[in-house]
C-alpha cells in the first residue's frame, strides 16, 4: 500500500543542517496499523508528513498504491484526497461550523452535492459520537470533541490511508479515551493507519507494527508484543522505560 | 450607568466645563477679530434657492396662463415655428398675454431649488472614496498575496509597488497620476484622482492583508491541503475569510484615512467636499463657518463608517 524508499528530509535551522528524516525505508501493507514512537525531535512527525507531501522530500521515493507521489508531474491534491490526516492541534476551521468543516472539502474536492455531503457528514458525526454538535462552531467544543470532528472531517473524503500525528498529545487526560476509541473502531474496520503516538495501550490493542525512530532513522521495528517483551536496542529500552 | 456617573461626577462636570471653556474661548477670539458670524447663510450651500431670469430667443408672441397664485406658465410662439415654455413667478412677469416679444426680451424670473455646492462636494467625496476603496481593496488583496508568495516575480513586483507608494507623499502621487498617467492615457481628473487614491490605499491594504494572512496558524493551510484542496481553494475558503476578519479593525482605519485623504484630490480641481468649501470661502469669506461645517461633514462620514465596521465585527464574532 505505502512503499517508502530511502527518503531524506533536511531542514536548515539557523546555521545548522538537520537531517530530520535520514534514509528511511518502510513498507505498509493494506489494512495495517503502524504505530511510530520515538523521543521528540526524532523525526517521526516529519516522516509522517512526508507521506502526504506536507513536507517535500529531498531524496528517495514514496509510492502509494504503486503511484510515485514524489514524481514531478503527479497531481498531489489528488493523492492527498486519498490520504486523510489528523493533527495534534486538530486544525479545525474556526470560522466554519462543525458540519461545514466536514462538508467543505467533499463539495470542493470530491464534487459531491451539498445534500450528499451533509448526509455523509451527519453519518460520520454519529459514528464519532457527536451528532448533536453539527451546527456549533469548533470553539464551543472540548478538545476531545474537536479531535473527533477532525477525524470525521478526514474520513469524509473516503481516504484509503489515515495518518495521525500525535492525535491525543494536546488533550486533557480524561479525553484521550474517547479519541482512542474512535481510532480503535477505525483500525478494526480495516483502515490502513500510520499513527505517531506514545499510547502504547493503543499500540498493543490494535497495532500491527511499531516503528522506533531516533535522530531521523528507524532504529527498531517489530510487533507491539516485541516492544513490550524484549526490545533489542538500548535506546528503545530507555525510551520505553520513560513512557511506560 | 447612574452609579458610574455618581462615582466620577466631578470629572464629568470638569469635562463639560473644559469643553464649554474652549467654545467660549473661540467665541471671544472671534469677537476680538470683529468676525461676523453668518450661520444663517450656511443652509444656502446645502440647498440652493434662487431666481433665474428667462429671455425670449426670437421674435414672436407670448401666451400667459396662470398656474396658481404665484406662478404662471408662459409660452412663447416664435415666427419661425419654434416654442419656448417657462414657469415664471407671477410678480416678476414682464409680459402680458398676447403681447409681442422681440429677441432677448426679459420675460420674468423662475424660482429654482437645486443642490448646494456642499452637497455636490459631499457626493463627489463619497463617490471617489467608494470607488477607490473597492479598487484599493482588490489591488491590496492581490499585492498582499504577492508579498507572501514564493514566486520571485510576484513577490518582487508587489514589494516594489508597496515600497514606492509608502515611501512617497500622496500629494505627489496625485500629481503624477494626473499630469503623467492622466495625459498619456487621457484620463479625466476624477479617474486620475480616484486611481491615485486606489493605488495609495492598495499598498497599505496589501501590508494589512499580508500581516493578516501570516497571523493565521500554518496548521490551517496544512489541514486544508491535507484534505486535497489546492492552494487557491485553501486561500479562498480557509485562509482569507479568517485573515479578513482579523484585519477588519486596521482595515477600517485605513478606509477612514482614505475618506480624509481624498480631500487632497482638490488640488487637481476635483470639486470634492474640501474644494467646495474653498470655493464658497473665496466668494463669501465665511471662513470659520464653512471649515467647521466641512470638518463636521467629514466627521459624519468617518463616524458612520466606523459604526458600520463595528456592526460587521459583531456579526463576525459568532464563531469565536
Amino acid at each position: 500500500m505505502i512503499d517508502i524508499k530511502n527518503i531524506e528530509k533536511t531542514f536548515i535551522v539557523g546555521t545548522h543542517i538537520v537531517k530530520a528524516v535520514n534514509n528511511v525505508s518502510y513498507h505498509v501493507n493494506k489494512g495495517d496499523v503502524v504505530v511510530v514512537i520515538g523521543p521528540s525531535g526524532s523525526g517521526k512527525s516529519t516522516f509522517l508528513r512526508c507521506i502526504n507531501q506536507l513536507e517535500t522530500i529531498d531524496a528517495g521515493q514514496i509510492l502509494i498504491d504503486k503511484t510515485d507521489i514524489t514524481a514531478r508531474r503527479v497531481n498531489i491534491n489528488k493523492i492527498r484526497a486519498e490520504v486523510g490526516m489528523v493533527f495534534q492541534s486538530f486544525n479545525l476551521f474556526p470560522h466554519k461550523s462543525v458540519l461545514e468543516n466536514i462538508t467543505l472539502s467533499q463539495v470542493k474536492v470530491r464534487k459531491r452535492s451539498k445534500k450528499e455531503a451533509e448526509e455523509k457528514a451527519r453519518y460520520l458525526l454519529d459514528k464519532v459520537g457527536i451528532s448533536e454538535k453539527a451546527n456549533v462552531y469548533p470553539s464551543q467544543l472540548s478538545g476531545g470533541q474537536q479531535q473527533r470532528v477532525a477525524i470525521a472531517r478526514a474520513l469524509a473524503m473516503d481516504p484509503k490511508i489515515m495518518l495521525f500525528d500525535e492525535p491525543t498529545s494536546a488533550l486533557d487526560p480524561e479525553m484521550v479515551g474517547e479519541v482512542l476509541d474512535v481510532m480503535k473502531t477505525l483500525a478494526k474496520e480495516g483502515m490502513t493507519m500510520v499513527v505517531v503516538s506514545h499510547e502504547m495501550g493503543f499500540a498493543r490493542e490494535v497495532g500491527d507494527h511499531v516503528i522506533m525512530m531516533d535522530e531521523g532513522r528507524i532504529i527498531e521495528t517489530g510487533t507491539p508484543e516485541h516492544f513490550f517483551t524484549n526490545p533489542v536496542e538500548e535506546r528503545t529500552k530507555l525510551f520505553l522505560s520513560q513512557i511506560l | 450607568m447612574l452609579k458610574i456617573f455618581k462615582k466620577n461626577a466631578f470629572w464629568y462636570l470638569a469635562l463639560i466645563a473644559v469643553i464649554y471653556l474652549m467654545g467660549w474661548g473661540l467665541k471671544i477670539t472671534a469677537e476680538r477679530m470683529d468676525y461676523t458670524w453668518h450661520w444663517n447663510r450656511v443652509p444656502h450651500y446645502f440647498l440652493f434657492t434662487g431666481l433665474v431670469d428667462h429671455y425670449s430667443s426670437d421674435e414672436g408672441v407670448a401666451h400667459v396662463d396662470k398656474i396658481d397664485d404665484q406662478k404662471s406658465k408662459v409660452t412663447l410662439e416664435y415666427k419661425n415655428g419654434k416654442k419656448d415654455v417657462f414657469t415664471i413667478l407671477s410678480k416678476t412677469l414682464l409680459v402680458k398675454d398676447g403681447s409681442p416679444v422681440t429677441e432677448v426680451d426679459k420675460i420674468g424670473s423662475e424660482k429654482v431649488v437645486s443642490q448646494g455646492i456642499l452637497v455636490t462636494g459631499l457626493i463627489t467625496t463619497l463617490e471617489i472614496s467608494m470607488y477607490s476603496a473597492v479598487l484599493g481593496m482588490l489591488i491590496g488583496i492581490l499585492a498582499g498575496m504577492g508579498r507572501i508568495s514564493t514566486n520571485p516575480l510576484f513577490k518582487g513586483l508587489s514589494t516594489i509597488y508597496v515600497e514606492i507608494i509608502r515611501g512617497t507623499p500622496l500629494l505627489v502621487q496625485i500629481f503624477i497620476f494626473y499630469f503623467f498617467f492622466g495625459t498619456i492615457l487621457e484620463l479625466t481628473r476624477f479617474t486620475a484622482g480616484m486611481l491615485a487614491l486606489a493605488f495609495f490605499t492598495g499598498a497599505y491594504v496589501a501590508e494589512i492583508i499580508r500581516a493578516g494572512i501570516q497571523s493565521i496558524d500554518p496548521g490551517q493551510m496544512e489541514a486544508a491541503r491535507s484534505l486535497g484542496m489546492n492552494y487557491v481553494q485553501s486561500m479562498i475558503h480557509i485562509i482569507m475569510p479568517q485573515a479578513l476578519k482579523r484585519t477588519l479593525p486596521p482595515m477600517a482605519g485605513q478606509f477612514i484615512s482614505l475618506i480624509k485623504d481624498s480631500s487632497l484630490v482638490s488640488v487637481i480641481a476635483i470639486t470634492d467636499l474640501t474644494k467646495a468649501g474653498r470655493e464658497i470661502i473665496t466668494t463669501s469669506f465665511y471662513v470659520f463657518e464653512i471649515w467647521t461645517v466641512v470638518a463636521l461633514m467629514y466627521l459624519v462620514l468617518t463616524f458612520s463608517l466606523s459604526m458600520v465596521v463595528r456592526y460587521i465585527e459583531r456579526r463576525f464574532s459568532v464563531s469565536d
